[in-house]
């Protein structure tokens, strides 16, 4: 996994509340049996007037204009700023794999449904829960202010705008752990292999038949 | 001290190891598993070199791709037929309990086979890389979906890194009136509470309503606990959940099932136990629910009319709604029973159980499909639901009534195949998502009970089934 230190990143509006991995990645590219080059459909339905397809160039594709990720001023965001209940639905990971290939690093929103926000770290991704008064306030200052840039620190787990303004945010410690270095998240579980193994056996005699 | 919930004593029953900051290892002890959101789990598990932990825990079947007709044509979509076969070979590489290949005679949706097959056991802790795990929650396990990168790390570790959700109580008092289904109590809560409203909890459903569903039923209840935000929906096993396993295949037997039995016994929530959240229904007051917008918490009892946006104070709420409405293409104040439909879709992991289809056969029975509904079609959960519905008539009924009687898979609950909604047309569904897009593009969804979307077929618009 990619390690998150720091990021000073560009930060693309998506006013919308329950966004649900239908709309962030469609079922159609689901088929795919990669894990990369998911970005060009990110939001598919929403970024572009025609139905997209697997494997589609999607560099000649006619664009919703209207889209914020198609607008001038957005490209090159690497800060998705959310509303309530972002990422809700379906379990499926190819959303953040999406939006990890697009080049987002963060998502800041007042709330993510549970499995989305799970999904984030192990791909990298940081997702920031702000309060609503806040994720309000940079929607107004990002709207108002083009090239709008917030800056994140993970170690210090602050948020920066560029008027110096800052808001901290939580994170379990074992989380931020494993983002700051980057790590495999299964080589460490295997570290407690005698432990599982343990258990297993434990578990085992006491219920016989979950392992018939 | 407060008794413990039936969530705590699973949960307690299966952490491995915990960190000082409450992050756990939770042992799994059912790995359900479909062609969609494994194939990156097993590559990842090949080019690291390493071998299932526990293949014996391992169910897995495809079920997202796979055609619900012409079935001796093969998967004709080579992207889809890839996936499916993908599936195929990493099942045989890598081994499992129970797998159905394609075309199988038991083959169906996971979240049906698992239970009708007796993998999905009272205490058990259940994963799957679909957020519809929480269908197994129905049986008292915890259960719940997962991503990918989790996939990988139950089939190497066969645990899941995760720290302990909050506890909220549903309870659905009282008795559900005639024509009243498990889905309508599912809709009528996520009404109540939100989409959000479950986020972060493990919700358990208990008071009477809930005793009295079958399993059939609190399988569609907990399976609708995601659009709730909830990843697990518990109910806690009584009579009713070992008499439905008893004699399955891989049910526990002789001695063991004795044993079962009695340890099942004490899953559940103590008198004295405390939520952290409890909500409380009464389920005489729980009409026949259908959806109006674009997410599971637009829902409305059968018999009120289109929300107006004008009326909605809050903001971000009111441009929910005129953009649902927009997509949808419904305009406000509009009565729920005069939207006219174009296409019926029962099944899903959602309502595809033989109760689901016995219910929508017997509205239909007798009767035939609306001359406006361009498609109206059954897709059974399985192999052994199919077969099922089959000797009792039931195929025969919606046959003759005009629907398509259909083979075993996921379907439109999301279009991955070739049942889809072309754009504009309206559906009433008895899947579990209404989202843009969802059953195809520009399709509109309304989600509803089998009854509701068996009565809408034959008026062609929405009707209360209590008065169909």
């Amino acid at each position: 996994m990619k390690a998150f230190t720091t990021l000073n990143g560009l930060v693309c509006p998506l006013d919308r509340a329950n966004v649900d991995t239908d709309a962030i990645i469609p079922k159609q590219f689901l088929k795919s049996i990669k894990r990369s080059g998911f970005g060009p459909y990110l939001f598919d339905e929403w970024r572009y007037t025609n139905y997209g397809e697997p494997g589609m160039d999607c560099s000649t594709r006619p664009l919703n204009k209207d889209f914020v990720l198609n607008q001038p001023r957005y490209q090159g965001a690497q800060v998705l700023l959310a509303r309530d209940n972002f990422g809700c639905g379906s379990s499926r990971e190819h959303a953040p794999w999406a939006i990890e290939d697009q080049g987002f690093r963060v998502i800041i929103a007042p709330s993510f449904a549970d499995i989305f926000f799970n999904n984030c770290y192990k791909n990298g991704i940081l997702p920031i829960v702000a309060s609503s008064e806040q994720v309000d306030s940079l929607f107004k200052e990002c709207l108002a202010n083009e090239g709008y840039t917030l800056n994140v620190d993970l170690e210090a787990q602050v948020v920066t705008t560029p008027s110096g303004q800052s808001f901290s945010f939580d994170i379990t410690p074992t989380r931020k752990h494993n983002l700051l270095n980057g790590l495999d998240e299964i080589g460490l579980t295997l570290q407690h292999a005698d432990a599982i193994k343990a258990f297993e056996q434990k578990h085992q005699a006491a219920q016989p038949w979950l392992f018939a | 001290m407060a008794g413990k919930t039936l969530y705590d004593k699973l949960w307690e029953s299966h952490v491995v190891h915990e960190e000082a900051d409450g992050t756990c290892l939770i042992y799994i002890d059912r790995h359900l598993v479909h062609e969609v959101t494994s194939p990156q789990a097993f590559e990842g598990l090949r080019l690291a070199g390493r071998k299932p932990w526990r293949n014996s825990s391992i169910v897995a079947n495809p079920d997202h791709n796979t055609p619900t007709k012409d079935w001796d044509k093969g998967i004709e979509d080579p992207i889809s037929r890839l996936q499916v076969e993908t599936l195929d070979n990493n099942i045989k590489e890598f081994g499992a309990l129970v797998y159905f290949p394609f075309k199988n005679k038991d083959q169906g949706i996971i979240h049906v086979i698992g239970p009708e097959n007796g993998t999905t056991l009272p205490g058990m802790t259940v994963v799957c890389g679909d957020s519809h795990t929480s269908t197994h929650g129905a049986f008292g396990a915890l259960a719940h979906g997962i991503g990918t990168s989790e996939v990988e790390h139950v089939l190497a570790t066969q645990t899941l890194v995760a720290k302990k959700s909050k506890s909220m109580l549903v309870s659905v008092d009282g008795q559900l009136g005639k024509g009243v289904t498990a889905k309508d109590v599912a809709l009528a809560i996520i009404g109540k509470i939100g989409t959000a409203g479950g986020t972060g909890y493990a919700i358990e459903f208990g008071g009477e309503v809930i005793r009295g569903l079958s399993m059939e039923g609190r399988m569609t209840l907990c399976n609708m606990a995601i659009e709730a935000g909830a990843r697990a929906g518990l109910v806690a096993p009584d009579e009713k959940t070992a008499a439905y396993l008893e004699g399955r295949l891989h049910a526990p037997k002789g001695d063991n099932w004795t044993k079962a039995v009695t340890y099942w016994s004490t899953l559940k929530s103590e008198a004295d136990a405390t939520f952290d959240t409890v909500v409380v229904l009464n389920g005489a007051e729980i009409a026949p629910q259908v959806t109006w917008g674009t997410s599971p918490e637009q829902v409305l009892p059968i018999g009120s009319t289109v929300p107006d946006p004008a009326q909605e104070a809050d903001a971000t709420k009111r441009t929910s709604i005129e953009n649902a409405l927009k997509y949808m293409g419904l305009t406000a104040n509009t009565p729920l029973d005069q939207i006219q439909l174009d296409k019926i879709f029962i099944g899903s992991c959602t309502n595809s159980r033989i109760e689901d289809l016995r219910a929508a056969a017997g509205v239909a029975k007798g009767k035939k499909v609306a001359s406006n509904i361009k498609l109206a079609m059954v897709v059974p959960g399985s192999g052994q639901v199919k077969r099922q519905a089959e000797a009792e008539g039931l195929d025969k009924i919606f046959i003759e009534a005009g629907f398509e009687w259909r083979e075993p898979g996921c379907s439109m609950c999301l279009a991955m195949n070739s049942d889809r909604l072309s754009p504009g047309e309206r559906c009433a569904s008895t899947s579990n998502r209404n989202f843009e897009g969802r059953q195809g593009p520009g399709g509109r969804t309304h989600l509803v009970s089998p009854e509701m979307a068996a009565a809408a077929a034959i008026a062609g618009h929405f009707v209360d089934v209590r008065s169909a």
